[in-house]
């Protein structure tokens, strides 16, 4: 069996202990494996599509772009027990305030909607879908917050800052995943009570472990992953950079979302209609 | 069922619901918050929690529990090998299983240590207030010269007393937290002694006095013992000791009040300095006999180390005669060299008794004790 190659994005420095811990674990079970980073998921799908990588640790958007590309090939064969049923928020203030005129009290009153970075599919694609679906005016502004773009949001920092956008009042709302805004209640940024949930959206899945073709390398990766256990001590610290509890087969039913929000365009280029991008 | 009532998971709700979880290991959650039902399977999600929407409100099933093969770091009492994997936690925390090993190899242990760090911190003086500062200095300059050389020799030898136990203190395993806290407490005695005497000296000079090779040469043998016994030994026991008994000196004979004080202060730290060391090494030799060989192996080491050089330097000897002395009269200076031989003899009793504590034969501690350093540390 020769070395299976894992691709990743380096989103953040913690990208690399994260896969030298799992490149520890898997090589100490018997798996010859390996991986690659790269600074943004298009680089990473091309390589993948090229054959350069086995495996890839995928967003959800750079899992739709794979998918489109590969209809017959691509499989998702792993994902966090996190990765699955996650929701978006759209946050407004409590006292209806808005940035300019008026009050907010329904998605038909929203003017300027702060976003996470344009190729988000959680604080961007899937939010303006969700407010373009139940309503929202043309021509809204969507600001966007481009915390490392081509990371597909991987990095909360465009969350934070769209929020921040909204309590200092140059934005009528923020689009966050709803664990965010519990991540932000406990950091304090924001008061309980200050802000309200406008809308959620309909649930979605996040990342996965994308292949091309299932090999036995593949396999054994698949089997690996789902016998970790969180009372392992040597696994629980991998497990807890990385954000789950154990890992699951992977599923596709959770992407439909992103599909919608993606449309017939060429992913995270723009902001959907009927969504101005503020400049 | 948990009533959260309007208290949402943004202002602390997540509390009684771990606390439910903790219980019972499933728990079934409503509210009245506008965000629960958005919350709480977040919050679940995060947790590894299962969840599942019933009537009115959220059935929770505990997900994987972090605290499972948690280990206790110890008890009251310290255990004599303690893993690397407690790391910096508490002794007698419960530990969760995973936490970064630290490399921090040294067990150090001594039953005294809390009682000898329960002084230490009851002890503290202030230098700024406990020193009379402005007492007056009317012996002849060249006394002054005197006692600025010693304070100069005092400063170089309480900086080894301060750094030689802190490159242990900063490998030591923190689960001897006693012995953690009063070398910690020992270096910041040193740090003071280091001020006044400094501030000593300058009281009327601008200059300090002299540093010699020889001197120097001594000092640095205590930062080659990897050993903390050993370092101990040599460091603690014969040197400390040694200077317990020229600290009293200096209360003794010093020729002006400042002086007086500053040594008087100095000698009651270390006196605390060489109990621990005392104590330390007793209960290490109850465990490893083999230990004493070690130490006067050390000794003869550190002598043999020495040899070449001229032990302690006759700028100190002459300033203990003449600060003794007070003045230059031959029968003043008679008295002050009687004083500084007398001292001399004083510290080779007190490390003989020292050495006897510790098991050594009368024989073997005479012979041990005259090997120490001539430089007195």
């Amino acid at each position: 069996m020769s070395e299976l190659v894992l691709g990743a994005v380096a989103y953040d420095a913690k990208v690399v202990t994260i896969w030298e811990g799992f490149k520890a674990y898997f090589n100490a079970h018997g798996l010859a494996f390996d991986f690659v980073l790269y600074s943004n998921y298009e680089r990473q799908v091309a390589a993948h599509l090229r054959g350069d990588i086995d495996v890839a640790w995928n967003s959800p958007l750079a899992w739709v772009d794979t998918r489109r590309a590969a209809p017959d090939r691509a499989k998702a064969i792993a994902m966090r027990d996190t990765d699955r049923d996650l929701t978006s928020v759209v946050l407004v203030r409590a006292d209806g305030a808005a940035a300019s005129a008026g009050r907010i009290e329904t998605v038909a009153d929203l003017r300027r909607v702060a976003v996470g970075a344009l190729d988000s599919p959680q604080a961007t694609l899937i939010p303006l879908l969700a407010l373009a679906e139940a309503g929202v005016g043309r021509g809204v502004e969507a600001v966007c917050h481009d915390v490392l773009v081509g990371k597909h949001g991987d990095h909360i920092g465009g969350e934070r800052d769209a929020v921040k956008a909204l309590l200092a009042g140059t934005v009528d709302a923020a689009c966050v995943i709803d664990g965010n805004r519990l991540a932000f209640a406990r950091e304090g940024l924001f008061a309980p009570g200050q802000l309200r949930v406008l809308l959620q959206t309909g649930p979605y899945d996040h990342c996965n472990f994308t292949v091309l073709a299932e090999t036995p390398a593949t396999d054994v990766l698949r089997e690996l992953l789902l016998a970790m256990s969180y009372d392992d001590p040597a696994v629980r610290p991998l497990l807890d950079m990385e954000g789950l509890t154990r890992w699951l087969p992977g599923r596709t039913s959770g992407y439909a979302l992103l599909e919608r929000a993606v449309g017939e365009t060429e992913p995270g280029r723009g902001v959907p209609a009927p969504f101005t991008r503020a400049r | 069922m948990i009533d959260l009532g309007d208290l949402g998971l943004d202002e602390g709700a997540h509390l009684l619901i771990k606390r439910a979880l903790a219980r019972d290991g499933r728990a079934t959650v409503s509210g009245t918050s506008p965000s629960l039902a958005i919350d709480v399977p977040a919050w679940c999600r995060a947790r590894g929690h299962a969840i599942e929407a019933v009537s009115g409100g959220f059935a929770i099933t505990a997900g994987p529990d972090r605290w499972r093969g948690a280990e206790r770091a110890g008890g009251d009492v310290p255990v004599a090998d303690p893993p690397p994997r407690w790391g910096l936690a508490a002794r007698g925390a419960l530990v969760e299983i995973g936490a970064p090993e630290l490399d921090l190899p040294l067990a150090i242990w001594a039953d005294e240590a809390a009682r000898l760090y329960s002084q230490a911190a009851a002890a503290q003086w202030d230098p700024a207030t406990a020193i009379p500062w402005d007492a007056p200095i009317d012996h002849p300059d060249e006394v002054e010269d005197a006692v600025v050389q010693v304070m100069t020799y005092l400063i170089e030898n309480e900086t080894a007393a301060l750094l030689v136990p802190v490159r242990f203190l900063g490998r030591l395993h923190p689960h001897f937290r006693e012995v953690m806290q009063l070398l910690a407490i020992q270096a910041a005695d040193e740090a003071r002694h280091i001020e006044v005497f400094t501030r000593r000296a300058r009281l009327r000079r601008r200059e300090l006095g002299l540093s010699t090779a020889s001197g120097q040469a001594s000092l640095a043998t205590l930062f080659d013992e990897p050993d903390f016994a050993i370092a101990s030994f040599l460091l603690a026991v014969l040197g400390e000791g040694s200077f317990l008994a020229l600290l009293w000196f200096l209360r003794d004979h010093g020729p002006d009040a400042c002086t007086r004080e500053v040594a008087r202060l100095a000698a009651q730290d270390d006196a605390r300095h060489v109990a621990f060391g005392l104590a330390h090494l007793a209960h290490q030799l109850a465990r490893e006999p083999a230990l004493r060989d070690r130490l006067v192996a050390a000794i003869e080491r550190r002598h043999a180390a020495l040899a070449h050089t001229a032990g302690l330097n006759e700028e100190v000897f002459d300033a203990l005669v003449l600060l003794a002395a007070g003045g230059w009269e031959p029968a003043a200076l008679r008295r002050g060299h009687a004083a500084v031989i007398a001292l001399v003899r004083e510290m080779d009793d007190g490390r003989r008794l020292r050495l006897g504590r510790l098991g050594f034969v009368r024989d073997d501690a005479a012979r041990l004790s005259a090997l120490h350093t001539r430089n007195f540390m």
